[in-house]
């Protein structure tokens, strides 16, 4: 029976392997990642593999047969030493090898082979992600949140701060993870060989929102990668822009205190940046895919779905929330 | 120091006496008037006065183990939240305050005070003396523990309990992002919970260097001393860092410092670095102790000495020293130069050699042995297995760039949780199996003993060796709650049926407990036929510990005659008779020559009001009543004066003549 139960929860942990977004351990992508994987099996491989010798040599030493004698007999203390020397020199050889190896592979994934052609710099908010894209250009610098562009084949670096306390970037398929740290700025770089969607987590704990801090990094071909970026460089479309227009004025009323949207009078820094909100694929640093309805979804229920979110439930009308879905719905 | 110089120095010789060498069988009119002289007042007055070492040391046992289950309900709950996903059984809040306070009691609760438990016990008793060097610190250091513990949770009730974390990172637990009494109850308990630590630390060490009885040389002092000296010694080393750090942290948050505040120049990465430099020697700390209670147990299941006594003794110490030099691993992510991490990954490898030197020595003890199947000998042997898994883990994140994957994902919630339940709860409660005779009379119930083993053996690794595979699935640890698309279903929910199992494993031992403490078989002095000290007193043992100080001539004292190592034995029956008062006998710290009658203070009210009006204090403290706090600063001073007041009993008395003892001279 027992037997029976392993069996089926190791089916299913292999079946919710191959699912799991965050699995670095079998699907690591790119030369910041991959040698960590390899080397993540090796050490895993050895550890069952002691982890077995010890079982057997522990339960051999227990059950082993032994000439009945005396009850009362007590073995002398001398015997026994060489068990302690060869177990430790062996362990100490092992032990050594493994340092080796392992600070090589620190060595390789610490920097990338060539300098970075992208620098991004990723700052981690109470519970979201900003994430500007440098140039020496200051009209090509541009900001957007939760999600990040990268081309693939090339290495990217990333600046880590933090606006608030510290938070961890971490998208395990690409590199390890790094602390933004408040007064600091950590730096890493990823490489995806692979075009898709890598998601990333926070994974210092950063209060009640902490769940619910997620990011994605979509790798694409240069090409798609340039029209991203030269369209996230533009500012919102003009459409509906108009001070009579309903909808926007109500998102100026309500929204704009914490949200920026470029090119208009919404400036606010303390949410997302919401310019080109329709082309990311998930809102509220993960919690829900970006579709119309969910959108007015999160406006309502912000704290429901996202407890303790600084984004609060606003209770709309029926006629504000369909003004205001059509004003959001430009922002393309 | 030889006897001659003792005796110059002294300026009071008319005090000098030279103790009587001979018997007091149970019942004799010596033992009677020890019996006398050491007995604690029965009802409430020697309830608070207490100093036996005995008394505290099973007070210790009871309340870190009701702390354990404390802390073990906190995790079933958080564990019934985090079996399905997407459950709000607990809002994001209520999940922050139960992780953490799970931590700060199982192991700032639980893991050290339970070993202090066991070592303040059992150090008289394995070293042959009557008490502890200091008895009325040792009462302070328990009753500090006890109201630390109790501070801790005083916010608990009104939802407002620590909620950062047990290592409580800055600036989260600043006074910007955590304006509730939350933290500061943390950091004031943290500051009081330290003095309790460092007495009893220091207690312990002078008590190893002072108290052994004659004959006892360095040498032969059992591991779990070993174990718990180092862990003092480190403690007194790493406790300041920590206790700094929480007091640095209550004046950012109310006095308006900014040791921690970016925007006036503080530096966060200073907690983390106070934080380590004290929690990584604590890890070792708090299992060191227990990994002696299996080298001086398991032997005695194994009918023959431990394997290699100086080789685990010294990697004993060998661990804690580069425990000392290794913090930097928990800090791996958090931007340092490529340098200093490879120093510290490659010093996080290589301090698990001396524990590959403890291990091989244990089932060398096993194999060349004969193993008797009891209960504590399962727990033990289940030990080995369980501390080799959690090493192998340990080994896995000492390598730095995989450590940058595993740190903060399940992957270290399963090592750390196969390292403090494999190498301290499992040890812990084989050596209550084990030296349960010994605190009561009384035998534990085999049949139930063999019970809770399987099912807490079984019960733990379904539910913490799936963490590994949560971790290495990318399960950020302290998050309440996780959606499907995540992959981290059925990985959850088998860790909480695990949990649950182990749990019943835990009450069955609990039964057993109550059901033995009243029909339990009758034990006598040395069911297991052990070899050590304090299987040659009475079970339990009377006040006195030894009606006679014994000499000691071997590590394996009620063994000596069938192993015939030598011709030396030790004098059990017969040893120093010091019966004029609190008296026992003052060694050298390494060759264990008699050097000083020590007389030892008597039962006192001091140490508890001390305990309290400290304790008192950091309330005043906590809750700004400034005048309170002045009050109780100066009440403390007053009974510490009282404590101290000097008094002509105590005087020492001086260094016995030993000459005539089994041919050593002095």
């Amino acid at each position: 029976m027992n037997h029976i139960f392993f069996l089926g929860a190791s089916n299913a942990i292999v079946a919710s392997a191959v699912e799991a977004p965050l699995n670095y351990f079998l699907h690591s992508y790119g030369p910041a990642a991959k040698p960590t994987m390899y080397l993540g099996w090796a050490l895993a491989g050895l550890s069952v593999a002691i982890c077995f010798i010890i079982a057997l040599l522990l339960l051999t030493a227990i059950f082993r047969k032994r000439k009945t004698s005396n009850p009362h007999k007590i073995e002398s203390e001398g015997k026994g030493l060489q068990w302690v020397y060869i177990g430790t020199g062996i362990s100490t050889v092992i032990l050594f090898v493994l340092v080796i190896y392992s600070l090589t592979v620190l060595n390789q994934v610490a920097k990338p082979s060539q300098t970075p052609s992208i620098t991004i710099t990723v700052t981690g908010y109470d519970w979201w992600w900003k994430v500007e894209y440098e140039h020496d250009d200051p009209a090509k610098r541009f900001i957007t949140a939760n999600e990040i562009h990268i081309p693939v084949g090339q290495s990217v670096l990333i600046k880590l701060k933090s606006a608030d306390v510290i938070h961890a970037f971490w998208v395990p398929k690409l590199a390890g993870k790094t602390q933004m740290i408040p007064g600091l700025i950590n730096q890493q770089w990823i490489q995806a060989d692979v075009p898709g969607v890598y998601t990333g987590q926070c994974t210092q704990f950063c209060g009640v929102g902490h769940a619910h801090m997620s990011l994605e990094v979509v790798a694409e071909s240069v090409e798609d990668f340039e029209k991203w970026q030269n369209a996230q460089r533009q500012p919102a479309t003009q459409v509906l822009r108009a001070e009579q227009d309903s909808g926007y004025k109500l998102f100026m009323d309500r929204c704009a205190g914490c949200h920026a949207v470029r090119g208009t009078d919404a400036k606010g820094e303390h949410g997302p940046d919401l310019t080109h909100l329709n082309s990311r694929r998930r809102l509220a640093a993960g919690v829900l895919t970006n579709t119309p309805d969910h959108l007015m979804e999160w406006i309502g229920n912000a704290q429901l779905l996202k407890p303790g979110s600084r984004m609060p439930s606003f209770k709309l009308s029926e006629s504000e929330i369909s003004a205001l879905a059509l004003f959001l719905s430009t922002l393309d | 120091m030889t006897f001659s110089d003792t005796k110059q120095n002294h300026p009071d010789s008319h005090l000098e006496r030279v103790p009587d060498f001979g018997c007091a069988p149970v019942g004799s009119d010596a033992e009677v008037r020890l019996a006398e002289i050491w007995e604690t007042t029965p009802g409430w007055r020697g309830w608070f006065s207490t100093v036996d070492h005995k008394t505290i040391g099973l007070r210790y046992l009871v309340t870190a183990f009701i702390f354990l289950l404390i802390g073990g309900i906190e995790a079933l709950i958080m564990r019934a939240q985090l079996a399905l996903p997407e459950q709000s059984l607990l809002t994001p809040e209520q999940y922050n305050q139960l992780f953490t306070m799970h931590g700060v009691t199982m192991i700032f609760l639980y893991a050290l005070p339970i070993l202090s438990g066991f070592s303040n016990y059992l150090w008289p008793l394995l070293l042959g003396s009557r008490d502890m060097a200091f008895p009325r610190l040792n009462a302070l250091s328990y009753w500090i523990f006890l109201f630390a513990g109790i501070f801790m949770y005083a916010s608990f009730p009104l939802g407002q309990a620590p909620n950062a974390g047990w290592f409580n990172y800055v600036p989260f637990s600043g006074p910007i992002y955590n304006t509730g009494p939350n933290i500061d109850v943390f950091a004031l308990g943290m500051v009081l919970l330290g003095i309790s630590t460092t007495v009893g630390s220091i207690n312990f060490i002078v008590s190893l260097f002072r108290m052994r009885a004659p004959g006892m040389t360095i040498n032969k002092v059992p591991i779990l001393v070993w174990g718990t000296l180092t862990a003092s010694v480190a403690n007194l080393i790493a406790i300041p860092a920590v206790s700094l750090a929480f007091f640095l942290l209550w004046l950012d948050r109310q006095v308006g410092t900014q040791f921690f505040d970016v925007a006036n120049g503080g530096k966060p990465l200073l907690w983390q670095h106070l934080f380590w430099m004290f929690g990584h020697p604590w890890v070792y700390a708090i299992v060191l102790p227990a990994m002696g209670i299996v080298s001086d147990a398991l032997p005695t299941f194994c009918r023959r000495p431990l394997v290699g006594y100086t080789a685990v003794a010294l990697a004993t110490m060998a661990t804690m020293l580069l425990g000392f030099q290794v913090w930097i691993h928990h800090m791996f992510a958090t931007g340092l130069p490529t340098v200093a991490l490879s120093i510290f990954g490659a010093a996080s490898m290589i301090i698990s050699i001396p524990s590959a030197v403890a291990v091989f020595a244990w089932i060398a003890t096993i194999w060349l042995g004969k193993p008797v199947f009891k209960t504590a000998f399962l727990f033990f042997a289940g030990f080995i297995f369980l501390f080799v898994v959690g090493g192998l883990s340990g080994v896995m994140t000492a390598a730095v760039s995989l450590d940058l994957q595993l740190n903060e994902t399940y992957f270290i919630v399963a090592h750390l949780h196969y390292v403090l339940l494999g190498i301290n709860v499992f040890p812990v409660i084989g050596g209550i199996y084990y030296w349960f005779p010994k605190f009561t009379g009384r035998m534990m119930s085999e049949t139930l003993g063999k019970w809770s083993f399987w099912v807490m053996f079984i019960g733990f690794n379904i539910g913490f060796f799936p963490m590994h595979i949560a971790g290495l699935l990318g399960m950020p640890r302290r998050i309440y709650t996780y959606s499907s698309r995540m992959g981290w279903d059925s990985v959850n929910m088998i860790t909480s049926i695990g949990s649950f199992i182990f749990a019943i494993g835990i009450l069955i031992f609990l039964a057993n407990i109550l059901i033995s403490l009243k029909r339990g078989a009758l034990a006598g002095s040395n069911p297991w036929d052990a070899a050590t000290l304090e299987w040659s007193t009475p079970s339990p043992p009377p006040a006195y510990n030894f009606a006679v100080i014994p000499v000691i001539a071997s590590r394996h004292p009620l063994w000596e005659d069938r192993l015939n190592e030598n011709s030396k034995r030790s004098s059990l029956t017969q040893g120093y008779l010091l019966m004029e008062g609190h008296e026992t006998l003052g060694t050298s710290p390494i060759d264990a020559e008699p050097v000083t009658i020590l007389k030892m203070p008597g039962d006192s009210y001091a140490p508890f009001f001390v305990g309290l009006f400290v304790s008192l204090f950091f309330v005043g403290l906590l809750l700004h009543w400034w005048y309170f706090a002045g009050m109780t600063a100066a009440a403390c001073c007053i009974t510490l004066v009282i404590w101290m007041w000097p008094r002509k009993s105590l005087a020492q008395r001086t260094a016995p003549k030993t000459a005539h003892l089994s041919g050593r001279s002095p």
